[in-house]
């Protein structure tokens, strides 16, 4: 009988040492699709938070960005989704926050650092309630290679025509790919062609606001013309383009087979770290020299909490760390090509960076013309984009036909365009 | 006079059956039966309520969907041709040829052309994606060598050859199993048989054709139902090689490529649980009627020979 009782006190004091342990250490699970920055987000900003925090432990869990929405919603409706979540911009996390999943962080105080544009991305409709911190933007542009450049004797071009004549250049040339884009994925299409280049066309956030508002139309002759240009893409894009996907193009051009690449900043420090030639950028040229240029300056990360999350103060405590200008440094300085969102002033060390904020003095700023609100119902509109956009370039479809085919789609069920 | 005991519930047979069934029951049929459930309803303001027939009539009736919707069982009927139409040939030939007496490394070969079965799809579709690559690939390569470039396309990335580059990739994985059963059968053929053909002067060529054919035709109905099953179940190797939109251009769309988009979403679409459960029903009610007609069609007219 002692024994036992002996034994259920050492039990006892064991569960308790156990739970007591438990509860000095919060443990932070992020949920993120970035899985490319997992060496940063394990080397360099989880250490320099838990430095600074030491009760608190954060573990970085990316999954793949093609199935993270799905993963992540499932996750959510069982129960088992990390504590912190990496917020895609617009509807996706906007219906997290009207299901219960992502919590209301109006009343943290890191959310003061950001402005409200920066915070549209992550806020309802009518900007009440904001759910995620912003973290960075990416911009849309060209990367290309300087050496090929130089070989072929060309300039960087700053008109459409400029532009065409470069392509020109490099496919009389035979040295290098002129342009190194596939189409088997199809989201670059969209992504890298469509709404790199559009901006210039609908004049950035004014047709945007127009187009949500009901006042322009995808058959307007400012929404097809981007498409009249990507048209022309398909004969400098190499052979078998059809059948080159995401990854194989990012080869080619790191390779040096290719001179020009349509680019997100977020390709910056895997090129940086791929390459051994000279990189440079260039915003999307202009129809007619003297135009105002306008560029695709997206925001694309944001970072909120779980509702259901077991720790909501060392979730608190961890947000309020990513909306600080320590966070913002090491993230910019880090990560080159994602550009804090933070009204503190950050300093770029990388040159490709550079050149590419560089573009916000120089040109009006605006985000995918796909992304807010318009992506909401079935047909949706981004990924009707990417189709439209391929279908294009491969000369399946002709520009005007695709800019009827996503305007009777849109209308189907978005009332200010019907 | 002792009467017999009426028997009473024999608790042993439902006690052993116990434990298959309810396994069964939790992972296969509950899940079957939440799923058509699941269509039934749909979501509006955070509340699940109850809807009827309306899914059924927004996928069949609504252009947007009923197109989607039809060519994924369009491109589906194809996926399922090639695989009856090139697998299952090659299948029995290859069966017929191993289970020759005279064939030398005949355990060789049937280990080597089943081995493409046991591997995953992930491997199959990435090898075959990164072989038949316009950029980093041997295809080209291949052809060149032998004269035939002009022959090479980018056949995954063209809209008129994708699917049927892919039911080909699938051919090549899977044709190790109808060879295997097919084998197996054909060695289940007594000697007594072909040799009694052969004293009636049937040889050679003439006794598969008039004595093989016939005694293996109901393997060759299991197969064809297995094949059946298995590509309007199917879904691995097309997202594996051609992602969640199935391209180009929704070419290679199948039953499978729709649900899962439907039901957990992908990219910016957000996921509909009730229209993806439509979509499972939709193809859950094709495989029972394929079955169906197989079972009472043909199944019951095919005769057994018994040795």
């Amino acid at each position: 009988m002692k024994t036992v009782k002996l034994k259920g006190a050492l039990l006892a004091t064991t569960l308790l040492a156990a739970s007591a342990a438990t509860a000095q250490d919060a443990q932070l699970t992020i949920e993120s699709w970035r899985n490319d920055d997992l060496a940063i987000w394990q080397e360099k900003i989880i250490p320099a938070f838990e430095a600074e925090h030491p009760g608190i432990k954060v573990r970085f869990t990316p999954s793949a960005p093609a199935e993270y929405n799905a993963v992540l919603n499932s996750k959510l409706d069982a129960g088992s989704a990390g504590d912190i979540i990496t917020c895609r911009p617009f509807d996706a996390s906007l219906a997290l926050y009207e299901a219960g999943h992502l919590a209301n962080l109006n009343d943290l105080e890191g959310m003061a650092n950001f402005s409200d544009v920066a915070k549209s991305g992550w806020s309802t409709d009518d900007g009440s309630a904001a759910y995620c911190v912003p973290m960075a933007s990416v911009i849309h542009g060209f990367i290309y290679n300087k050496e090929a450049f130089e070989e072929v004797g060309v300039e960087v071009p700053g008109t459409v025509e400029e532009f065409f004549a470069v392509l020109e250049a490099f496919k009389q040339d035979g040295n290098y790919i002129p342009m190194a884009m596939g189409t088997n994925d199809q989201w670059e299409a969209a992504t890298m062609g469509y709404n790199n280049i559009g901006p210039n066309y609908w004049k950035g956030e004014e047709g945007r606001k127009a187009l949500l508002a009901g006042e322009q139309k995808l058959t307007d002759e400012a929404w097809v013309a981007p498409f009249r240009q990507l048209a022309k893409w398909g004969a400098y894009l190499g052979d078998g383009y059809e059948a080159q996907t995401y990854p194989d193009s990012q080869n080619i051009f790191t390779l040096g087979r290719a001179a020009i690449y349509p680019a997100g900043s977020w390709e910056i420090s895997g090129f940086n770290a791929q390459s051994d030639f000279e990189m440079g950028a260039f915003n999307p040229p202009v129809e007619a020299a003297g135009d105002t240029c306008y560029i695709s300056d997206h925001t694309d990360i944001g970072i909120g909490m779980n509702a259901a999350t077991a720790n909501p103060e060392a979730a608190k405590t961890f947000l309020n760390w990513v909306a600080s200008s320590e966070f913002s440094n090491i993230f910019a300085n880090e990560l080159p090509g994602f550009f804090p969102l933070s009204n503190a002033a950050v300093e770029l060390q990388d040159p490709l960076a550079q050149e590419f904020i560089s573009w916000r003095d120089k040109c009006e700023s605006t985000i995918r013309s796909t992304y807010q609100i318009l992506s909401r119902g079935t047909p949706n509109l981004e990924n009707e984009t990417w189709n439209a956009s391929v279908a294009v370039i491969k000369g399946d479809e002709t520009p005007e036909d695709a800019g009827q085919r996503l305007q009777a789609g849109l209308a189907t069920w978005y009332a200010p365009q019907q | 006079m002792a009467t017999p005991k009426k028997p009473g519930i024999r608790w042993h047979i439902v006690f052993f059956l116990a434990p298959a069934v309810l396994v069964y029951t939790a992972v296969m049929i509950y899940p079957l039966f939440a799923t058509l459930r699941l269509s039934f309803y749909s979501e509006v303001d955070q509340q699940r309520v109850w809807v009827g027939l309306q899914n059924f009539r927004t996928l069949f009736g609504d252009a947007i969907w009923s197109t989607q919707f039809w060519n994924a069982l369009a491109n589906n009927a194809w996926f399922f041709l090639i695989h009856m139409l090139v697998q299952n040939p090659i299948g029995i030939a290859l069966a017929a040829i191993l289970s020759s007496p005279r064939l030398r490394f005949s355990a060789f070969y049937r280990s080597a052309i089943f081995i493409p079965t046991i591997l995953s799809f992930v491997i199959v579709g990435f090898a075959w994606k990164l072989i038949l690559s316009p950029i980093w690939g041997i295809a080209p390569g291949m052809l060149d060598a032998i004269g035939l470039k002009f022959l090479y396309q980018p056949w995954l990335g063209k809209e008129e050859y994708a699917l049927t580059t892919l039911s080909l990739v699938s051919v090549w994985q899977y044709v190790g199993i109808p060879m295997m059963l097919i084998y197996a059968a054909l060695l289940s053929i007594p000697d007594e048989i072909l040799e009694a053909g052969e004293c009636d002067g049937i040889t050679g060529m003439a006794a598969f054709w008039k004595i093989k054919l016939p005694l293996i035709l109901p393997s060759i109905g299991i197969i064809s139902i297995l094949t059946f099953v298995a590509n309007f179940n199917a879904f691995d190797l097309i997202y594996a090689a051609q992602g969640a939109l199935a391209g180009p251009d929704f070419s290679t769309d199948i039953l499978g490529t729709f649900m899962y988009r439907t039901f957990f979403g992908f990219q910016l679409q957000l996921g509909d649980p009730h229209m993806g459960s439509t979509i499972a029903s939709a193809m859950f009610v094709i495989i029972l009627i394929g079955v169906c007609l197989y079972l009472f069609g043909i199944q019951r007219r095919l005769r057994n020979y018994q040795f």
